[in-house]
């Protein structure tokens, strides 16, 4: 079997839904209401429409030469997901759901988010379609991501900082989930990542998959070839799936994602879940995570809260199982480096998430030569990370860093 | 290692001489190991018919803010999973009342499902109560527990179709787990009409007994819920009674909370 016609609920050994009797029929809801969506060529329709004519589809690729010159000469070409509007690949799958809650016919909608482009995409969507929204977001995210925050709430969603655990992502999502739990019969949970319980990933991936596919026929159409390798960073693994998909049954295009390696993966502080994780069960789905002996999930750092996460979706559990896929850290400082090179060198201020890709990109291309090309996913943009860049490069005067 | 005291049984007994079994929810290590353990057998002693030890976790999506947070506590305090099969060992010494661990599903992944059913049946526990387990993924532990003759606690909810009542009840032994609210545990001042409803049903598709929990925290309540339902599950109050009065606010909670087993 193709490794595109793979479908959930499970990946190899991966996937399920281990959750609370409670949401089944939510989730068998939202399945049922997706598998007839698939079909439905007036939601693919309506879907392509808001692609083009909201989001910005299709988004274009940008070849690197100034920054490629610092990754042993390779070429390195740009899918430009921080062009969409709201600034990052995100919006893709929001839309989708957003349809699909209409369809259902619920007012209500929910969602968890790290960096806040998650939650902006959600409230973006339900200020266009009329939908209550709430967003939770860990409270050292809304301190880290304020101005996301800021749009969130000017967009008209509640925004509801978590003060339990970790107060990251991870928490964020077990609140949604308690939300969910109550609220079920009149909201729906818009869920940012290829992680959690089926249908979720899988479905969250087929609304990212367009990445990939415009991508592979765009380096196509550029190169004449193929790419030698393709790139992403992965918190939860959408923009990473998202871009791999099309390329899955190309054999001979390596595909490489990278994690939150923080302050080194040798250290307790870091993201790296494929990397220095093991199997075990989070947020309803079985895959790799961070956890202790006790199976007490482990507490990830990131300078990036987009992918301070310690778990990963199915899919991606499943492709690093079978070898097709290779999963690498990327320390804080080098995705900080990368984020200036790419500033520098083509004028391009990536998200610090996506710069966990671009660090990677410079290392790979190292290795694999100055014949290979690199499409790398640039997920988003960097005008929410400002404060962090402005205080990690000391950007600030005095006066005013303070 | 078989399990010796499950809970059916005792559902059984309190519904032949009484209105129904009262079961009361503790977590491990809150404020204490010991003190948890004291708790639990003041419970008991104040009229709980069975106990539901919940095992903290890091990621506790059904648990309602009283209950995370004595469980947050617990893990902050260091709480290891050792501790809650010493906890049970230590409560079934002294009392005899069935003991149904509360986990989420990953710790039991992580230490083994056969070695976790081995080692709680060896500790003189009942079985469990999964919150985040369906039956859809339980065959490893529906193997270990029928070979260990634990109890296998599903939950049911309002939204349950029939289908999945049905598969719901199959599964399950000692008894099903009746979500009464759509929500995650905390008092509320009504239990919902909703339980009403899912009872029925799984008494319709053959439950033997079935026990209806989150929303419960006054004796009222518990006749209420005796009226239909084998059996009344207190957590939050209690935690809460713990936490404010120690062991003994929750035995008093507890023996206020019995008077709604009795006839009036
Ligand atoms: C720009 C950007 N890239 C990547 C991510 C990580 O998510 P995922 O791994 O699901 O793509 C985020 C999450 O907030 C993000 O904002």
């Amino acid at each position: 079997m193709a490794l595109r016609a793979q479908t959930g609920p499970y990946f190899g050994d991966f996937g399920g839904r281990f959750v609370p009797e409670s949401l089944v029929a939510a989730l068998d809801e939202l399945g049922e209401a997706y598998d007839l969506a698939k079909l439905d060529p007036a939601f693919g329709a309506e879907l392509a429409e808001l692609g083009r004519s909201y989001t910005g589809r299709p988004s274009i690729i940008t070849e690197v030469p100034r920054f490629a010159k610092h990754a042993g000469g390779a070429r390195i070409i740009l899918k430009r997901e921080d062009l969409n509007h709201t600034g990052s690949h995100k919006i893709n799958n929001v839309l989708g759901q957003a349809l699909l809650t209409k369809r259902i016919g619920k007012q209500r909608v929910i969602a968890e988010t790290g960096a806040g482009q998650h939650g902006v995409a959600t409230a973006t969507a339900a200020a266009l379609f009329g939908l209550d929204c709430t967003i939770y977001m860990g409270e050292v995210d809304t301190e880290r991501q304020a101005l996301n925050v800021a749009r969130m709430r000017l967009l008209g969603a509640e925004v509801i900082a978590v003060k339990a655990g970790s107060r990251t992502l991870k928490d964020a999502i077990n609140e949604a989930m308690r939300d969910w739990v109550t609220n079920v019969a009149t909201t729906n949970y818009i869920f940012g990542t290829v992680a959690g319980p089926h249908p979720f990933p899988e479905m969250v991936r087929d609304f990212q998959k367009i990445i990939g596919e415009e991508a592979r026929q765009q380096v196509l159409d550029l190169t004449g070839a193929l790419p030698t390798a393709v790139t992403a960073c992965v918190g939860g693994g959408s923009n990473a799936i998202g871009i791999f998909h099309a390329f899955l049954d190309d054999e001979g295009v390596g595909l490489y994602g990278f994690e939150a390696g923080g302050e080194g993966v040798d250290t307790p502080r870091h993201a790296a879940t494929i990397t220095k994780g093991r199997p075990g069960v989070l947020h309803g789905a079985r895959s790799y995570m961070l956890q202790d002996d006790d199976g007490q999930t482990i507490e990830s750092h990131s300078i990036s809260a987009g992918l301070d996460y310690p778990g990963v979706g199915p899919e991606h559990s499943w492709l690093s199982a079978i070898g097709r896929a290779q999963y690498r850290p990327v320390t804080d400082d080098a995705a900080m480096q990368a984020l200036r090179l790419l500033t520098r060198t083509e004028g391009i201020i990536p998200a610090i998430e996506s710069s966990h890709a671009l660090a990677g990109t410079l290392e790979l291309g190292r290795e694999l030569g100055p014949d290979a090309t690199i499409l790398v996913n640039l997920s988003g943009r960097g005008d929410k990370d400002m404060d962090t860049a402005a205080r990690y490069f000391e950007l600030y005067d005095e006066e005013a860093g303070a | 290692m078989t399990a010796r005291n499950t809970v059916g049984p005792v559902i059984a007994r309190r519904n032949a001489e009484a209105s129904g079994a009262l079961i009361g929810y503790l977590p491990v290590g809150f404020p204490t190991l010991d003190e948890s353990v004291e708790a639990a057998v003041a419970l008991v002693e104040n009229g709980v018919d069975a106990l539901e030890l919940g095992l903290p976790y890091s990621d506790p999506v059904m648990d309602g803010p009283v209950i995370q947070a004595a469980t947050q506590q617990a893990l902050a305090n260091g709480f290891r999973l050792a501790d809650g099969f010493e906890a049970v060992r230590r409560i079934t010494e002294r009392v005899d009342a069935p003991v149904l661990i509360m986990t989420y599903w990953n710790p039991v992944v992580q230490y083994g499902v056969e070695r976790f059913a081995d080692d709680l049946a060896a500790a003189g526990g009942a079985g469990l109560i999964t919150p985040d387990l369906i039956p859809d993924e339980g065959a490893d532990w529906i193997a270990a527990s029928e070979r260990t003759g634990l109890d296998r606690v599903f939950l049911a909810a309002p939204t349950s179709t029939d289908k999945r009542i049905a598969r719901v009840v199959e599964a399950s032994r000692g008894f099903v787990y009746a979500v009464s609210t759509m929500g995650i545990t905390g008092a509320r001042a009504d239990v919902d009409r909703a339980a009403r409803t899912v009872v029925d049903r799984l008494t319709s598709a053959g439950a033997p007994a079935s026990c209806v929990g989150v929303g419960i925290s006054t004796a009222a309540q518990v006749r209420e819920v005796l009226e239909y339902a084998e059996g009344a599950i207190v957590g939050s109050a209690l935690v809460k009674a713990l936490a404010d009065g120690g062991v003994r606010g929750a035995a008093e909670l507890a023996a206020e909370l019995a008077r709604g087993t009795r006839a009036e």
